[in-house]
């Protein structure tokens, strides 16, 4: 290149020359700045890049990151009080808390209740309030329907219409519930609520439903996931090990339940498992059971981890495998060479060598486990659902609570992250394998 | 055994030095249906540097996986220091081995690799780190007990495998291509290392390889393989200076082929008539009598242009191409019918002239001239 007389194009004369320090900024052949140019003859490569997965990043915000923002902004609202009482809301924040509310707040009230009840509105907020105070809906509605006919001073005259009225409590809630945002919701999630006088406190024992469920739903998806590695770590070092041919033909078996429907394999497991299915039935032909005392297996947390570590066994082989098939024989070799007996030799080189298999199948079978839903609702029986059962059911029918469901789902996916957070503290996710 | 260059040497009274190692009539198949190992039997005396040399498919490595007990012998038995160790598992024969592809475990830092050994033989922790400091000290990586292997250089990986075979003071060690994946300069400085190391320690070595160079520099036996038998099991000099066969002629070093006839045997030379004309005189190694065709065998640097009258063996050729080389000049030649005939010419003082297409004549002594079996 130092050869000037070389016929090669100008740049590169240019190019030995700008390598001395000191020297003025690089420059092309045609006096542009270097980094401009760079740049420039990058942008269109750029500009590939972001058209190519554009498609993709349109479709993963409109279907994954709009619906979750809206689902944790639901968990959060809180606008029937606000929106359907208005009046009441505008003037109740006055009130001190103490006693009864005054005349003004009646009045607000009165109002609100012949305007909802004109535009049917007052069925929304009176089933909302009715959930905290049962009862409240019966005389608010009942209030509703003479509202138009009430004459001043209509604390009295709503006192004397129902005793409801003069519920202290009621008007402390209807206080507390004007704010539009509120953590009632997350509290009810985790068996918190307000008590009479405002303050958060444990809900009673047999009401608590949802901190016991996760907690279920957490630790049976750790044994679900223990369960696939013990399960499947042998399958897979055999999958690694074999020829390729024979590997193969395991691989199909391996991967065969992705090739049925969940709906069919789970049903499967109902026909096996079911008191008089075909297992309570060898059993029992065998003699090993009596008739009468045939095992429950389904419609509990035995069937529900059964069929789930069935559906979920590939995510923790192929990941496995996938770290397997490039270790090399030569170091269980090494290792017996040194003197290490076979089980010695798996333990203290193969296991350790094959951790970001395991790490990366624990992750994907404990977050899928975490958040299944179909399987459970079908062989679970009640003391087998899912966290996700319960979040499915306030989402539909008549009782719908769909911001207690949205405030279950947001601490699902919180128990997700951290879980992710955890995990990539102690293993780290670099060095984690998928396949 | 770092310590004391002698003390394996201990264990030792009594057994038959003759054959520390020994392979009785072991055959390998692993179909079924092909011998891939046939009929070895060998021998090796304890301290030998002893190299498995042979084309790729030979069965060398699996003669190496047999001896160190990680496949099954078909047949035959193999002996170490006159015990049978067919039904001996591998982590009880205590012999180290040097893979590779290093397998030095990834997960552990170089000390820890080193230490494996000495831990699964339950030394104390004093005694390992002195095993284990000595041992870097050896392979000259002292402040490398830290790293893990990936932060490396493959020079320095290669140090630490060897280390660690040696490191628990094995009586055997086995290498398959140890230097295969270094680069050529490396490789080199390599094989002195080792075989210094091998040295020092005194060590019996069972050395793979298919690179001939490296077969030579580090021996003192080599086994030269092909088609799972073993051609031929001499000093690299007798390899090289008298083959056997026309297989290890061929394999080893630059090497010439005439073809031809005997046509008459005198005690220990023989007259060989040239396919391409003329009339040699040649050492009979592997003949089968008068009148039976043969290949002779010529290295290129025995072989002088315009030979004195004391020079039995002359022939006309035409040079087809000249390499300058510095030290020497690579000349090809069309000579009895064979255009791939090398002759290295010394680049001496008196050295004449050479031209492409000049006809000259070359010879070469009776016993540089070797008849072997028939090629082709
Ligand atoms: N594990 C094995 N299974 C089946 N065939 C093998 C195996 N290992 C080696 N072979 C075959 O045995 C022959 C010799 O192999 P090998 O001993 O590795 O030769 P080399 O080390 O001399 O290259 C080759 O043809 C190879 O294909
Ligand atoms: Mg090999």
């Amino acid at each position: 290149m130092t050869d000037t007389a070389m016929s090669g194009p100008a740049s590169f004369a240019d190019a030995g020359r700008t390598r001395d320090p000191g020297a003025a900024p690089l420059t092309t052949a045609d006096g542009l700045p270097l980094k401009a140019a760079l740049r420039r003859s990058q942008r269109r490569l750029r500009l590939q890049a972001v058209l190519l997965v554009l498609p993709l990043l349109l479709f993963i915000f409109v279907t994954f990151a709009i619906p979750i923002a809206m689902m944790m902004s639901r968990s959060v609202q809180n606008p029937e009080v606000s929106e359907f009482l208005p009046e009441t809301a505008a003037v109740i924040d006055d009130w001190d808390g103490e006693g009864l509310p005054g005349e003004e707040v009646y009045a607000a009230m009165a109002r609100d209740l012949a305007t909802g009840q004109e535009n049917n509105t007052v069925g929304r907020v009176t089933a909302r309030i009715n959930r905290e105070i049962p009862g409240a809906r019966g005389f608010m509605l009942g209030t509703a329907r003479e509202a138009a006919t009430l004459q001043p001073p209509y604390k009295e005259a709503m006192l004397a219409a129902n005793k409801g009225w003069g519920n202290e409590r009621y008007w402390r809630l209807l206080k507390r519930e004007t704010r539009s945002i509120t953590p009632a919701y997350y509290l009810l999630a985790l068996d918190y609520e307000y008590d009479s006088n405002g303050a958060i406190v444990k809900r009673p024992e047999n009401y608590q439903v949802y901190q016991p469920l996760f907690l279920r739903t957490a630790w049976m998806s750790l044994v679900i996931t223990g369960l696939t590695i013990l399960l499947g770590y042998p399958v897979a070092y055999l999958l690694a090990s074999l020829p390729l041919r024979t590997s193969n033909l395991l691989m199909i078996l391996v991967l065969l339940p992705f090739w049925t429907s969940l709906l069919v394999r789970t049903s499967a497991w109902i026909v096996l498992l079911q008191q008089q299915g075909v297992i309570n039935d060898l059993l029992v032909f065998s003699g090993l059971l009596g008739d009468g005392s045939r095992l429950r297996m389904i419609y509990n947390q035995t069937g529900t981890i059964v069929a789930m570590t069935h559906v979920l066994l590939p995510f923790m082989i192929l990941p496995l495998y996938s770290v397997m098939k490039t270790i090399s024989p030569s170091y269980m070799r090494a290792a017996r060479s040194l003197g290490a007996s076979n089980f010695r030799a798996f333990v203290t080189v193969y296991l350790p060598m094959t951790i970001p298999g395991i790490a990366a199948g624990t992750l994907l079978v404990f977050i899928l486990a975490v958040g299944y839903y179909i399987t459970p609702a079908l062989v679970g029986g009640d003391s087998g659902i899912f966290i996700s059962n319960l979040i499915a059911e306030n989402m539909r029918g008549t009782g719908a609570q769909v911001r207690l469901a949205a405030a279950l789902s947001t601490l699902l996916l919180v128990g997700v992250l951290l879980f992710y957070w955890l995990f990539n503290k102690i293993v780290g996710v670099d060095r984690l394998k998928f396949g | 055994m770092i310590a004391s260059p002698n003390g394996h040497q201990n264990g030792n009274v009594g057994a038959g030095d003759a054959s520390y190692v020994r392979f009785e009539n072991v055959q390998k198949s692993y179909d079924g249906e092909s011998l891939v190992v046939k009929d070895l039997n060998l021998d090796i005396p304890r301290g030998e540097f002893l190299t498995m040399l042979g084309p790729s498919g030979s069965g060398k490595t699996t003669c190496l996986m047999m001896l160190a007990g990680f496949e099954p012998a078909t047949h035959g038995e193999i002996f170490l220091n006159g015990h049978p160790i067919n039904n001996l598992p591998p982590h009880k024969r205590g012999i180290g081995m040097v893979f590779q592809n290093y397998a030095l475990f990834p997960h552990m830092t170089v000390a820890e690799n080193l230490a494996y050994p000495l831990k699964v033989r339950g030394m104390s922790k004093a005694e390992i780190e002195t095993r284990v400091k000595r041992a870097l000290d050896m392979v000259e990586l002292p402040r490398m007990a830290g790293r893990r292997p990936a932060q490396l250089s493959g020079g320095q990986q290669q140090r630490v495998a060897v280390a660690r075979a040696v490191v628990f003071e094995p009586d055997l060690v086995l290498m398959d291509e140890p230097l295969g994946a270094l680069d050529k300069q490396l490789r080199e400085q390599m094989q002195y290392e080792v075989k210094h190391i091998q040295e020092r320690l005194g060590v019996t070595v069972v050395y793979v390889t298919h690179d001939q160079t490296e077969a030579l520099t580090m021996s003192d036996r080599v086994a030269v393989f092909n088609d799972g038998r073993i051609q031929q099991l001499s000093s690299p000099q007798a390899l090289y200076e008298a083959p056997t066969s026309s297989f290890v002629a061929k394999f080893i070093g630059e090497n010439n082929v005439l073809s031809g006839r005997i046509a008459s045997i005198e005690g220990d030379t023989c007259r060989v008539e040239l396919d391409g004309g003329g009339t040699v005189g040649a050492v009979p190694i592997a003949v089968q009598g008068i009148g039976s065709r043969t290949s002779l065998s010529i290295r290129p640097e025995r072989v002088v242009l315009d030979p004195g009258p004391d020079v039995p063996n002359g022939l006309d050729g035409v040079i087809l191409e000249l390499i300058y080389l510095g030290d020497h000049i690579r000349v090809r030649m069309d000579v009895a019918g064979n255009d791939e005939f090398i002759v290295k010419i010394p680049n001496g003082a008196e050295m004449r002239p050479l031209e492409r297409g000049a006809r000259v004549r070359l010879g070469w002594r009776t016993r540089d001239c070797r008849a072997l079996d028939p090629v082709g």
